[in-house]
């Protein structure tokens, strides 16, 4: 239990940072690119300071991230048997990437005033390539965990056939690395956009700062409107892939207790273990089948086909809401955006501009919601139908004293970031750049 | 060559790797925040100089290190972890420290100080810490508890060996960084930086030799079978004391242009020492992984995910070889970078 929650912990401070170390390189791309296309120099100015913070926040995603590399190990040593039996292959293959991430991030840091344009381009798209590799093949031995092929277990609890690249591209592969790819470029553009209203909704700042902003806001608003979409449709396939080969872990996101056609689609509420049902909750009639196969009379299974000790916890419900709900309100926000903007032709309002700060936040709070939704929901396996999670986790004493200081460690962390940040950003205001550039 | 036997070779060649670059990285820390309040001295300058672009892949070695173990020895994973799993988890948190603030440390005015002492002397005290991993490794720390592994604490923090392999890890790590930094320094034409590491690394070198063969003698009654097995790889040992002391005899032959000393085929010769030495080290704890409770063959994985792995091995090598030797241009060839003010 506690090295589950030590390595919980460790997995969402890691993800917030993970999720912007994917995000950001793309937005420096579309900035570099967009310098190349207008020569607006405001571009060049928005690439260099996204790679300033990006270079803060690096720190510690790589720190972190080397953190959840090791203590997986430590932690769950009987699922790092299974693992290094069966889906080592991503994990070997994401250190290459994540080494030509490092390589390029260093060049592009340190050496993009002694670099030509397109090796400058190459560089920081070696960096985003090398970052969303990272992350799909991290998320590939996920997926394996949800959805295990590859491999048989002898009557000795033993690991034979193996065939690494049936483990390698096993069947929810290619939703989930989607999933997460795109829905950490909408995050990263929503906190761009956040970034950007704030600074508009100040009114003590020049007409150049504020030129400056509005051009950041269109990019956030462009590909935060095509990347949540994107994540939409993908989260379909997603509950599909769910209904084909985990209908357990749909059930208990849906809170649905009987098999049934025609099953409705519970929105909010919770779910309640004895009345056998999701209480206070809006039912939209037939769209759960809808969702789960297309056609309103799918069967869709229901939790009391298993036994009840082989359910997830039911709260998993409400994370699976918050996810959705969020992501659906920024897809309507943004497209709203959009219309204001070129089909009505007017200025983004205050009001909208306020929404924006908040749809930053937001998006990381769906994130994480969406990942622990995913990792609870597999519960109580590590790796679905083969390994339970309590005979995976480790033995060893002193994991109470771990658990204490790296909580520590985060709390800390966290603070220092943001405050670094902060000053970093209040002592090379955008202003002093944006008059520096004629001159 | 059997493939268990390949696959350790290949562990160790990436501990080897880290063990160097690693060295290298947290030393240059250290005298970069020694140096860090001297206005006078660029000695801390061309620390951070080479620190800022390579930290972070020379910390991608440690992950590959972890990887490769669980990969190529997925039973041996399971009593590493439950046995070192307080030590190596402080250890992560002196590497986060260790990483953050040395980073954020450029980026704000508050607080410098304290960043810069704090990121120092967590990157001194890593190498020392792993390096104690090593006698945990040879026998007499580990007891068996409802059968599970358990470390023995008391009898680790009161032992005499652990605290030579401490003092080695750390005069190894301040040695290597010294004479990599005094050829670095050379390198960008900076003649003082040049002279202060040099200095270190003329004191430092025959302390880390001659604390490296105190560590021999420290070993306690459980270890003494690799003892007897250095016996039988005298020829890499005594290989590894040559280069030694050609290497630091190189540091004190003129130049033909009047700098005192080839520093870079002292670097080499070193490395090579190390290299020596840490393999006729890994021959002779062969074939314990955990003495004597795990050999590498029971350690290792099945043949099919072997093959995979190497192939995968193989293809990235071919693709990060290129960019390896671009960002060794860059950085540690490119004069631009170098002389920067």
């Amino acid at each position: 239990m506690l090295a589950r929650a030590l390595f919980g912990t460790s997995m969402g401070f890691h993800i917030i940072y993970a999720t912007i170390g994917v995000g950001v390189p793309l937005m420096i791309i579309v900035a570099e690119i967009m310098y190349v296309i207008t020569k607006d120099e405001d571009y060049k100015i928005m690439s260099k300071r996204w790679t300033k913070g990006f270079a803060i926040l690096l720190a510690v995603s790589i720190a972190s991230g080397t953190i959840v590399g090791v203590l997986i190990s430590l932690l769950f040593p009987g699922f790092m048997q299974i693992v290094g039996q069966v889906i080592a292959l991503p994990f070997q293959i994401e250190i290459f990437a994540f080494l030509i991430e490092a390589v390029f991030m260093s060049i592009y840091l340190y050496a993009a005033d002694r670099l030509p344009t397109w090796l400058r381009l190459i560089s920081i798209t070696s960096v985003a390539i090398g970052a969303a590799a990272s992350a799909i093949l991290i998320t590939d031995a996920h997926a394996w965990m949800n959805t295990p092929t590859g491999f048989e277990m002898n009557a000795n609890g033993e690991v034979i056939n193996v065939d690494p690249w049936r483990a390698f591209f096993n069947p929810s592969f290619v939703v989930t690395a989607i999933h997460v790819t795109v829905s950490a470029y909408m995050t990263v553009a929503f906190l761009v956009g956040s970034i950007a209203a704030a600074r508009l909704l100040k009114s003590n700042i020049s007409d150049q700062e504020r030129h400056y902003h509005k051009k950041s806001i269109t990019l956030a608003i462009y590909i935060g409107a095509i990347m949540s979409l994107s994540t939409a449709i993908n989260g379909h396939e997603t509950a599909q892939m769910l209904h084909e080969y985990n209908p357990r872990k749909l059930a208990a996101a849906e809170g649905l207790f009987e098999t049934t056609t025609h099953a409705p689609l519970s929105v909010g509420g919770w779910t309640s273990r004895e009345d056998q049902e999701v209480k206070y909750a809006i039912e939209i009639p037939y769209a759960l089948s809808f969702l789960a196969g297309d056609r309103f009379d799918t069967e869709v299974k229901g939790l009391n086909e298993y036994p009840e000790e082989l359910w997830p916890p039911l709260f998993v419900h409400t994370l699976f809401n918050v996810m959705v709900g969020i992501g659906t309100m920024l897809i309507g926000l943004s497209f709203l955006a959009i219309f204001w903007r070129w089909i009505l032709k007017k200025e983004l309002p205050g009001w909208m501009l306020a929404l924006f700060v908040g749809g930053g936040p937001l998006a990381i709070i769906g994130i994480e919601a969406g990942w622990c939704f995913s990792c609870i929901g597999r519960q109580p396996y590590t790796i679905v139908n083969v390994l339970k999670t309590s005979d995976a986790a480790t033995q060893a004493n002193n994991v109470g004293i771990l658990f204490a200081l790296f909580v520590i460690l985060y709390a800390i962390l966290l603070v220092v970031t943001v405050a670094v940040m902060v000053s970093y950003f209040k002592r090379h205001p955008v202003e002093t750049e944006l008059v520096e550039k004629g001159v | 060559m059997e493939e268990s036997l390949l696959a350790v070779a290949i562990l160790w060649s990436i501990l080897f790797l880290y063990s160097i670059t690693g060295s290298m990285d947290f030393g240059a820390g250290f005298w970069g925040m020694v140096y860090g309040k001297k206005k006078d001295s660029t000695a801390s300058k061309i620390a951070n100089r080479f620190l800022s672009p390579t930290w972070e892949v020379t910390n991608v070695f440690l992950v590959l290190f972890v990887v490769t173990l669980v990969a190529f020895f997925p039973f041996a994973a399971g009593m590493l972890a439950t046995v070192l799993l307080l030590p190596v988890g402080l250890g992560l948190i002196l590497l986060t420290i260790r990483t953050t603030f040395m980073v954020f440390e450029g980026k704000t005015e508050r607080f410098k100080d304290l960043l810069r002492i704090t990121s120092g002397v967590t990157g001194v005290l890593l190498p020392s810490l792993l390096v104690s991993i090593l006698p945990i490794t040879l026998g007499g720390f580990i007891a068996f508890e409802e059968g599970y592994p358990q470390l023995l604490y008391g009898k680790l923090l009161s032992s005499v060996t652990v605290y030579m392999h401490i003092a080695f890890g750390l005069s190894t790590a301040l040695f290597l960084s010294a004479l990599f930094l005094a050829d670095y320094a050379s390198e960008a034409g900076d003649a003082s930086a040049y002279q202060t590491y040099r200095r270190h690394a003329i004191w430092l070198g025959p302390l880390s030799l001659i604390i490296a063969v105190l560590t021999i003698f420290t070993m306690p009654p459980e270890a003494s079978w690799i003892v007897e097995n250095f016996r039988d790889n005298l020829y890499g040992f005594g290989m590894s004391v040559t280069l030694f002391l050609i290497g630091y005899v190189l540091l004190f032959v003129r130049r033909p242009n009047g700098q005192l000393g080839y520093s870079r085929l002292a670097v080499v010769f070193v490395v090579l020492q190390y290299g020596f030495a840490i393999y006729a080290y890994g021959s002779a704890h062969l074939p314990y992984m955990v003495y004597p409770h795990l050999t590498i063959e029971e350690g290792f994985t099945n043949p099919t995910m072997f093959n995979q792995l190497l192939i995968a091995y193989i293809i990235g090598l071919c693709i990060l070889v290129p960019a390896f030797i671009l960002h060794w241009k860059l950085f540690l060839k490119d004069k631009r970078y170098l002389k920067q003010d």
